[in-house]
């Protein structure tokens, strides 16, 4: 009985030991998810990159592509990814107005977002450039639209979260959240990096 | 049991401590703004690049859009995604190393694979089809 509890006893030096941090532990989990995510687009990516070229006889993306308004959406991204690190800022200050103040902002930015590329999409499909009608529009399509997928599933995240913040406030399961949703949101951001500079400005210059 | 369970919460209460100290790496207002006025040059300069058709050779324009969008991922990486080698102890790291790596084998790996099969892909003229088996 005695030995069980000297056993016992010594076990908190084998936590200091170890990292079995709650919170830790879910940053790198979400962080594994992320990668698995960027490897989704990766092959996505890999996809365009070997049909991209194959129009049959359809539009090119010089055709197709207006890069004023690829420009004005990559702006809006970029604005929400520095619009959420202020609403991290002001979550480190403790400060529940103002992030979500901030969060609604970013918000905003990513329906813009959204609403540019439907709007983009709404254009090519009236025009007869449907994913149906080459191989490039079919991997065009599949690419963007599921980084498209992946910000609308991101603002509806943000939503819950500013909802969950105004009727919890700042606790520490919020700020987990508001954590892993940062990583999500940034890490679209670094996929569009990738997508303006390989599908469009890439296409454009052929 | 019940001295264990305490001071299991005392470890996670220095620990907890502790990781505030070091996860100040969630970026300051300052990193925040270098990161974004990186980032708006970094995407000006491609931009600029092809809808002013500055550069007269293709191969050079679209070297330049990789090489400054590689650098600004890695600036997101930086300054939004706050990536050192010290979070998680260096697992993050490690995921982010050997995830590169795979992407890198399927882009060249289906270009290459690919590429090949499409040079192979020749068009038949009459002769060869006449000295098919």
């Amino acid at each position: 009985m005695s030995n069980i509890q000297s056993q016992s006893a010594e076990q908190p030096q084998f936590y200091l030991e170890e990292d079995h941090h709650p919170e830790g532990s879910t940053n790198l989990g979400f962080w594994l998810y992320l990668m698995s995510d960027c490897l989704i687009f990766a092959t996505l990516f890999a996809t365009y990159a070997v049909l991209g070229r194959n129009y049959a006889a359809g539009p090119s993306p010089a055709d197709l592509f207006d890069l004023k308004l690829v420009a004005i959406n990559t702006a809006m991204l970029l604005f929400s990814s520095i619009t959420y690190g202020f609403a991290m800022l002001q979550m480190e200050r403790g400060a529940k107005q103002e992030t979500l103040f901030w969060l609604g902002i970013t918000g905003l930015f990513g329906l813009a977002f959204l609403g540019i590329e439907l709007y983009e999409f709404y254009h090519m499909i009236h025009e007869g450039a449907t994913p149906q009608r080459s191989a490039f529009l079919s991997a065009f399509f599949t690419l963007v639209g599921t980084h498209g997928l992946h910000v609308t599933f991101g603002i509806i995240w943000l939503v819950t979260l500013m909802v969950q913040v105004s009727k919890h406030g700042l606790i520490q399961e919020n700020r987990r959240r508001l954590m892993c949703l940062s990583m999500f949101w940034h890490f679209l951001d670094v996929v569009w990096i990738g997508v303006f500079s390989v599908v469009y400005l890439m296409g454009v210059v052929g | 049991m019940t001295t264990n369970s305490t001071s299991h919460e005392d470890a996670h209460e220095a620990h907890h401590g502790h990781s505030h100290g070091h996860e100040a790496g969630h970026g300051s207002f300052k990193s925040y703004m270098t990161g974004f006025v990186l980032s708006v040059i970094l995407t000006a300069i491609p931009f600029w690049l092809v809808m002013g058709d500055v550069l007269d050779s293709k191969v050079a324009t679209i070297a330049a859009i990789m090489i400054i969008g590689a650098i600004q991922i890695v600036v997101h990486m930086v300054y939004f995604l706050h990536m050192n080698t010290k979070s998680e102890g260096g697992w993050t790291m490690m995921a982010l190393i050997f995830t590169v790596i795979i992407v890198a084998i399927a882009l060249i790996g289906s270009l290459w694979v690919m590429h090949h099969l499409n040079s192979n892909m020749m068009v038949m003229s009459p002769e060869m089809m006449k000295n098919l088996p």
